[in-house]
């Protein structure tokens, strides 16, 4: 490829010849552009009877040519040029309308406080508004006001309870086995091992099974719930759903929402009953308890009360872990990065707020004497 | 007509999906420098042809070569190869939604060049300044309009200068104006750059204008019905059909 250029008088001359494909010759170009900067450059003139072939990296020279002879108010000649590529050129000329793009402004520390303060502030407010939305549509659900389909909801309760089936009783399972062997390695001390059947029914019904259920599933289901609405959020599906007028709580959240409710606490029941067994594997196997003995212990352990406790949770679990994974998605952003992050904000604040609510739960049962 | 002229044939081509099928036997040249158009009505199955000439999906029966050589049947270097010759628009825009609009059109050419970073942000905002878009490198695709997205699709598909150009639908969501401006475009890169355009279009102002060949597929005889320069098939319609997809089906008086 050729490219030459010289100065005569006023006139700047560019010559091309050849073929001018992949030219990426930082220095050669620099040294034309400064040349046209010249100030005693008035006109720029491109001769290009030799020019066979020729790709955008030449069409991104000229370009810098035509701008910086515009700026200096100098004349160009690009006539010796092939036509379409002086209308290519001209092309791309022809809409010049910059954006208006807000550089983030620099706010002051105490300034810089406040706004986070009062994002903080919008962000709760925009939680309870949702979760209050959450209670208005199972409110028109018990009344059968509500608008949802039939089909989605019997999906979602397939998903959160016979397909979670497997997972649950292995995790539970595992940590009755846990739970039984650190307890063991204590009680053994004092020869006490046959309560570890006790350690594991009260542990497991009253919290553990619970935990263990929500837990997963806020792994499994809840982040389902976000990267499906999320997802939905990126097609404009939801717009749409608004402007129909269809309540998205009731559309999106409600079969969601009650198919999780409803499995919850039999998921629950499932995790406290496979973490006994858990348990029982480890006293009988390994602490050489009877499996009679077990049995027993582990009868007289469980009582009603902490049984209902358990119970308890894991539907407080469910309506967590489903307004959490369907509020980030319904307010997942534009692109396929948000559905992520949609997707872990759901599964850690469901976990966090698990947690939470077991603490306010356990404070308000310790001052009713529960 | 010679045959190193041919740039894409396509041999007996289906359209399926599964049982489902759209098309059957479809044969068709795309001579170099040519702006082929493929019509037809919503949903016969002409985005799915593109999906198989650029290698997304593959046809049951048949095959299709590029520049003489087998695509249908090559391995997977092969086809990588013939495919940097090509530029794809998608019907969506199908831009990369983490990466802005530069980030977007840098790709390719950092991909497959080794240009320096300073010249292909040159080559960026000349690529965005053609389809109008000059100084939006810094948005995101969340940022800007759907008939924005398709343009900035377009430059991405134009980033390293392809032989071949398949656009799906490439003024659907284009103001009238900027749709001409972008059909002066597809002609302007034909002409100069030698560019060879593979365009699904309904917009019958642009099919008249830079169409040079094209074939219209019909849905109910899952054939090829006309085909032919779309001047041509207006003056002489080869069937009722055609003429009133061409005509809107508006009738002509007197
Ligand atoms: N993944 C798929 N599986 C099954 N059928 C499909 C699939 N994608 C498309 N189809 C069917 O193939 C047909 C053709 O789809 P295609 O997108 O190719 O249409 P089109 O001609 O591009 O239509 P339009 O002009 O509306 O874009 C449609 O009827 C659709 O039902
Ligand atoms: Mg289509």
């Amino acid at each position: 490829m050729d490219f030459n250029y010289k100065q005569n008088k006023e006139e700047l001359i560019l010559e091309l010849s050849g073929s001018f494909l992949n030219y990426d010759n930082e220095k050669v170009k620099e040294s034309l552009y400064a040349a046209a900067e010249d100030s005693g450059v008035r006109i720029i003139t491109v001769k290009a009877g030799g020019l066979q072939k020729w790709d955008s990296t030449l069409v991104v020279i000229l370009c810098r040519l035509v701008e910086i002879s515009r700026r200096r108010k100098i004349r160009y000649d690009f006539n010796g040029l092939p036509v379409h590529l002086q209308r290519l050129i001209e092309l791309a000329f022809s809409v010049d309308r910059k954006p208006a793009h807000d550089e983030p402004e620099q706010l002051p520390f105490l300034e810089n406080l406040g706004t986070k303060g009062l994002n903080i502030y919008g962000d709760v407010k925009k939680g309870l508004h949702f979760m209050k939305d959450c209670f208005a549509s199972l409110g028109r659900l018990l009344t059968f006001r509500a608008v949802f389909r039939r089909i989605d909801f019997l999906f979602a309760l397939e998903d959160c309870s016979y397909r979670a089936v497997g997972i649950i009783s292995l995790v539970s399972f595992m940590v009755g086995l846990i739970l039984a062997f650190v307890g063991a390695i204590q009680l053994k001390t004092f020869g006490a091992q046959i309560y570890v059947a006790s350690l594991v029914a009260i542990a497991m019904t009253r919290i553990m099974g619970a935990i263990m259920a929500g837990v997963v599933v806020a792994g499994r289901t809840g982040a389902s719930y976000a990267a499906t609405i999320g997802t939905m959020q990126v097609n404009e599906e939801i717009d749409a759903l608004k402007t129909m007028g269809v309540p998205v709580t009731d559309f999106l959240v409600l079969p969601r929402l009650s198919s999780l409710i409803i499995s919850m606490p039999f998921i629950t029941l499932l995790a406290d009953a496979m973490g006994i067994i858990g348990g029982g594997v480890v006293g009988v196997l390994m602490l050489e308890i009877s499996p009679e003995e077990y049995i027993k212990y582990t009868q007289n352990a469980l009582n009603m009360k902490n049984f209902l406790v358990g119970i308890f949770h894991g539907f407080v679990y469910g309506y967590v872990i489903a307004v959490c994974g369907c509020y980030y998605g319904i307010n997942c952003g534009r692109n396929a990065d948000s559905v992520g992050v949609a997707t872990t904000k759901a599964v850690v604040s469901s976990i966090v707020w698990m947690i939470v609510v077991t603490g306010i739960i356990t404070a308000v049962m310790e001052a009713l004497k529960i | 007509m010679k045959n190193d002229a041919v740039r894409i044939k396509a041999e007996n081509l289906t359209i399926a999906y599964g049982d489902f099928v759209l098309m059957k036997n479809l044969n068709f040249e795309v001579e170099n420098n040519d702006i082929f158009i493929i019509m037809g009505g919503s949903g016969c199955g002409k985005s799915s042809l593109l999906r198989i000439l650029t290698g997304l999906q593959s046809s049951p029966t048949g095959r299709f070569l590029i520049d003489g050589m087998d695509f249908s049947h090559s391995g997977e270097n092969r086809r990588a190869e013939l495919m940097r010759r090509c530029g794809i628009l998608y019907q969506s825009g199908a831009l990369f939604s983490s990466m802005t609009l530069g980030e977007n059109i840098a790709l390719p050419l950092q991909q497959y060049t080794d240009y320096s970073p300073k010249l292909i942000k040159e080559l960026v905002d000349l690529k965005l300044s053609l389809v109008g878009l000059r100084g939006f490198a810094d948005f995101y695709p969340s940022e800007i309009s759907g008939g924005m997205a398709k343009r900035a699709g377009l430059a991405r598909a134009l980033a390293l200068d392809p032989e071949i150009l398949y656009c799906d639908e490439p003024s659907a969501g284009l103001d009238p104006i900027s749709s001409r401006l972008l059909d002066d475009l597809i002609l302007d890169l034909n002409q100069s750059l030698g560019t060879t355009f593979v365009i699904v279009t309904h917009e019958l102002a642009s099919i008249f204008a830079v169409g040079t060949n094209s074939v219209f597929l019909d849905a109910e005889t899952k054939s090829i019905q006309a085909r032919g320069n779309p001047k041509e098939l207006l003056r002489n319609p080869p069937n009722e059909k055609i003429h009133n997809f061409l005509t809107r089906g508006e009738k002509t008086h007197g």
